[in-house]
């Protein structure tokens, strides 16, 4: 039998509040259910009616970890919608929309035009339903059983009641049924449908919001900010279920110093932001640095500089994330590449911030954080958790100090109130073992030797090489970091069968791993040619990586608009090189 | 039973004469008449003279950033309510630097206490006027005085329904414990602002100022008439109230936390098998 590549992208486009959401997300659940590889992207305005908001859903037989600009099947809920993105149709590409509802009827061959409204009104009694016209709709051209999709709409609309239930699964059924008649050149999807298994489903800050609560997170304070409010919805949904404590503060001040105030309570804690609102949270850094407090702080980018482009992506916090605070203090910085990735280093975030008793960044962006991915699955029993603190009475005679000096610089993290007599103290302030103020010179330079210089060579022993995926001896590197992992990986898909060719991907960027289990340094420095790709202007990661290793990354790919790089864009600023 | 020297704490860095000595005293008896021990007590600073008060006390201590005494405050007692918690500001730490938290804390009504020790004055940065500063101040900043009205505490909590709100003064030390000893004991956010002269920056606002206009509130004035309190509240000038202004019985913040009623946070156990299902959701 002839082996059958399935690579469609859908894009569903209209007015913020049209619902286009809730078409693509079912759409996207509806793939993976089916086992196929799925890789969603949003694309909306900072508004909450109007304008023009798109959502991408990209599915396949094979991995899929980006996406494109080419549309097989556009779903145009306004007119805006056919005139931005019919330039993108590809060869076979197929325009689904509702002349009744756009006031507008095209006679060209590539449009279907589905009455989605009449279908509501008829079938449902109600013109809500006309998003769920539209996803059977798109399932009945592409010929994929509905019965993921009556799953998903019994969940949906559980609360509803029966009635609403059975009124979208008929109104799923009666889009279905006029695509499958009314489009006879239509996509086929539904015999590659892999029954077998079910992906998961799962964005960026889905991710992160699962590391925390599997690690143990207790504390979640947060002033909502796009796009990392969804960290903090995610946590607030398992709060009653598990005890997580959701806290929304005042402001980002509030947030931080909060997270701080049950840190050093005894719980594990986290913040999360986007850039604007980590500007706030800047001092709190500070203050986690001097009083040795654990903390978990996500960072969900999107482009500056001041309010920027509020709902959009880029990844130009780096080094604002690295140099913010004042003074000298420890931090680590983690750049996930993937939800997987994200899932794993949230719970390694927590773990170093409770080992190391030092603030760790969990950094993304809106690309990464609204985008959906498929996997097979996470595995639980990879994920760490030591309690480090003390909770315990300990013996009598050895008087407590939170900031003991040690041969590893950290001191024993007590719990006030749980250990007995002990107390435990501590200052933002200089301070002395015992935690109160003081200025004399030689504990200064004693404590910024256990506080900074003895904590860091002991944290980068624990951060990970980089993922190299490609040629073992690569002639082109590509390098990046963060959420440029997924298109990287399929450049170096594609262009491998005419380079050698490799990606190094940096998930934990700060502090630079060693290079003594793997010397990515004498990698670069045997390849041909090496290209940084960044979603920003100057090359940050470029130059954290020159002032880390010496070694200058020359050649550079850079996105600033404020959009993710797309498989066919990133292609083209590629050929250039060779 | 705790005794007073168990509270005793590092020596004072404080101008000799400063109003910081009686509520640092008081605040130690306040505790041990009490019964709360050391090892009960969680104290909260910011940055400024206030500030150090902890560290001139044996307690467990988290002296944190210039205004940021209560959202610590807030969420360590909500991550351990056993504690009690006690913030320790200062005027411009927390009507200045701090306002927000301040409003919002009177919003939320976690079951802390507030002192604040209000001289009018900023002292470690050297004697610039605060918020509370009476207009015409005049200081190196304030060459034409200070132009903005004072802000009125007492007045803007009450305004907000806050939970206690009440005013000692360092120079009646007596009258001052058994305020702390009604603040620390009062289920909800507990304010009590503290006036105190500063002796090396406040001229006006002397010793001799305030003890000639203080006054304790009357046997027969009832702080659950929020309106009353509220005109109370207006009275400053020739005679300055001192006492309970306020009071009432709204649930505290950690009373309405759902997730915190059967078990303290801090000893609820976590492991990673009883969150796995979670995963589950995602397909």
């Amino acid at each position: 039998m002839e082996e059958i590549f399935l690579d469609y992208t859908l894009l569903i486009g209209g007015e913020a509040g049209q619902g286009l959401q809730t078409i693509g997300s079912a759409l996207a659940k509806v793939f993976s259910r089916k086992g196929f590889h799925v890789f969603t992207c949003q694309d909306y305005m900072s508004r909450v009616r109007g304008g023009h908001n798109f959502y991408k859903v990209r599915f396949s037989d094979q991995e899929v970890t980006a996406s494109k600009d080419s549309v097989d099947i556009l779903v145009a809920l306004d007119m805006n919608t056919i005139e931005t993105h019919r330039k993108n149709l590809g060869s076979e590409g197929i325009i689904i929309y509702d002349s009744g509802s756009i006031k507008k009827k095209f006679e060209s061959s590539e449009f279907i035009d589905v009455p989605f409204r009449k279908i509501a009104l008829e079938t449902g009694k109600s013109r809500v339903m006309e998003n769920t016209v539209a996803t059977g709709a798109v399932l009945g051209m592409l010929e994929i059983g509905l019965d993921a999709l009556e799953e998903i709409l019994k969940t949906a609309f559980k609360k509803k009641g029966e009635e609403v239930v059975e009124k979208n699964i008929a109104c799923a059924h009666a889009g279905y049924n006029y695509a499958r008649e009314f489009c006879p050149g239509c996509k086929k999807a539904g015999a590659l449908e892999l029954q077998t298994r079910k992906l998961m489903l799962i964005n960026g800050v889905q991710a992160i919001g699962l590391g925390a609560l599997m690690s143990g997170c207790k504390f979640y304070s947060a002033y909502p900010m796009t796009p990392s409010t969804g960290i903090m919805n995610f946590l607030a949904s398992k709060a009653e279920k598990y005890g997580v404590l959701v806290e929304q503060a005042e402001d980002e001040v509030a947030a931080i110093n909060m997270a701080i105030g049950a840190s050093f309570a005894g719980v594990r804690a986290m913040t999360g932001t986007s850039g604007g609102g980590f500007a706030l949270m800047v001092e709190g850094l500070s203050l986690a640095g001097m009083t040795e407090t654990p903390l978990v702080i996500a960072e969900v980018q999107r482009p500056g500089p001041a309010t920027g482009l509020p709902t959009r992506t880029e990844q130009a916090d780096l080094l604002f994330i690295l140099y913010a605070g004042h003074g000298e203090f420890p931090r680590v910085i983690f750049e996930p590449g993937s939800p997987k990735q994200a899932f794993y280093l949230t719970n390694r975030a927590f773990e170093l911030a409770e080992k190391y008793q030092v603030p760790v960044f969990i950094q993304s962006d809106q690309y990464l954080g609204d985008s959906e991915w498929t996997f097979e699955s996470f595995d639980h029993e990879k994920l760490l958790y030591h309690d480090y603190r003390l909770r315990e009475k300990g013996p009598e005679e050895q008087e407590y100090r939170r900031h003991a000096f040690s041969e590893t610089g950290v001191s024993p993290l007590a719990v006030p109130g749980e250990i007995g007599k002990s107390l435990v103290v501590t200052d933002s302030d200089e301070h002395d073992e015992a935690g109160h103020i003081i200025e004399d010179a030689w504990i200064r330079v004693e404590m910024v030797k256990k506080r900074l210089l003895k904590k860091m060579p002991l944290i980068r022993k624990e951060i990970e090489a980089p993922l190299l995926y490609g040629a073992s001896s690569p002639k082109v590197v590509l390098l990046g970091h963060g959420s440029t992992y997924g298109i990287m990986k399929e450049a170096v898909n594609l262009l491998s069968k005419d380079q050698k060719i490799a990606m190094l991907h940096f998930s934990q960027v700060y502090p630079l791993p060693e290079r003594e289990r793997f010397d990515y340094i004498e990698l670069l420095e045997n390849a041909d040619l090496a290209i940084c790709i960044e979603n920003n202007a100057t090359g940050q990661f470029a130059k954290l990586f020159r002032a880390e290793t010496g070694f200058e990354l020359t050649h550079r790919v850079s996105r600033y608009d404020g959009r993710p790089f797309t498989v066919e864009n990133l292609m083209e600023e590629l050929h250039a090189f060779f | 039973m705790p005794s007073f020297e168990a509270y005793e704490g590092q020596k004072s860095a404080w101008c000799p004469g400063c109003g910081n000595f009686q509520i640092l005293s008081s605040l130690k008896k306040a505790l041990v008449e009490l019964g709360i021990e050391p090892w009960e007590v969680l104290l909260v600073s910011g940055i400024g003279q206030s500030g150090k008060l902890p560290h001139y006390m044996k307690c467990h201590i988290f002296n944190g950033l210039h205004g940021r005494t209560l959202p610590v405050a807030t969420a360590a007692k909500l991550a351990n309510h056993a504690l009690h918690v006690i913030a320790v500001a200062g005027d411009g730490d927390c009507y200045g630097e701090g306002g927000n938290h301040f409003l919002h804390a009177i919003r939320r009504n976690p079951d802390i206490t507030l002192l604040v020790h209000n001289n009018q004055i900023y002292g470690l940065t050297k004697g610039q006027a605060s918020p509370t500063s009476a207009l015409g101040t005049h200081s190196k900043t304030q060459p034409f005085g200070a132009l903005s009205e004072p802000l009125n505490p007492l007045a803007l909590a009450i305004s907000q329904d806050c939970s206690f709100v009440a005013r000692g003064f360092s120079g009646d030390p007596e009258y001052l414990k058994e305020l702390m000893k009604a603040a620390i004991t009062h289920k909800g956010f507990s304010l009590l602002d503290i006036l105190q002269p500063c002796v090396s920056f406040n001229k006006i606002n002397t010793f001799k100022w305030y003890l000639d206009r203080v006054y304790r509130l009357e046997e027969a004035y009832s702080p659950s008439d929020r309106l009353k309190a509220f005109e109370k509240s207006l009275e400053w000038g020739e005679k300055i109230p001192n006492g309970i202004f306020y009071k009432n019985n709204r649930k505290s913040l950690g009373e309405l936390i759902p997730v915190i009623q059967e078990q303290i946070l801090v000893r609820q156990q976590f492991s990673i098998e009883n969150v796995k299902q979670e995963l589950e959701m995602f397909y």
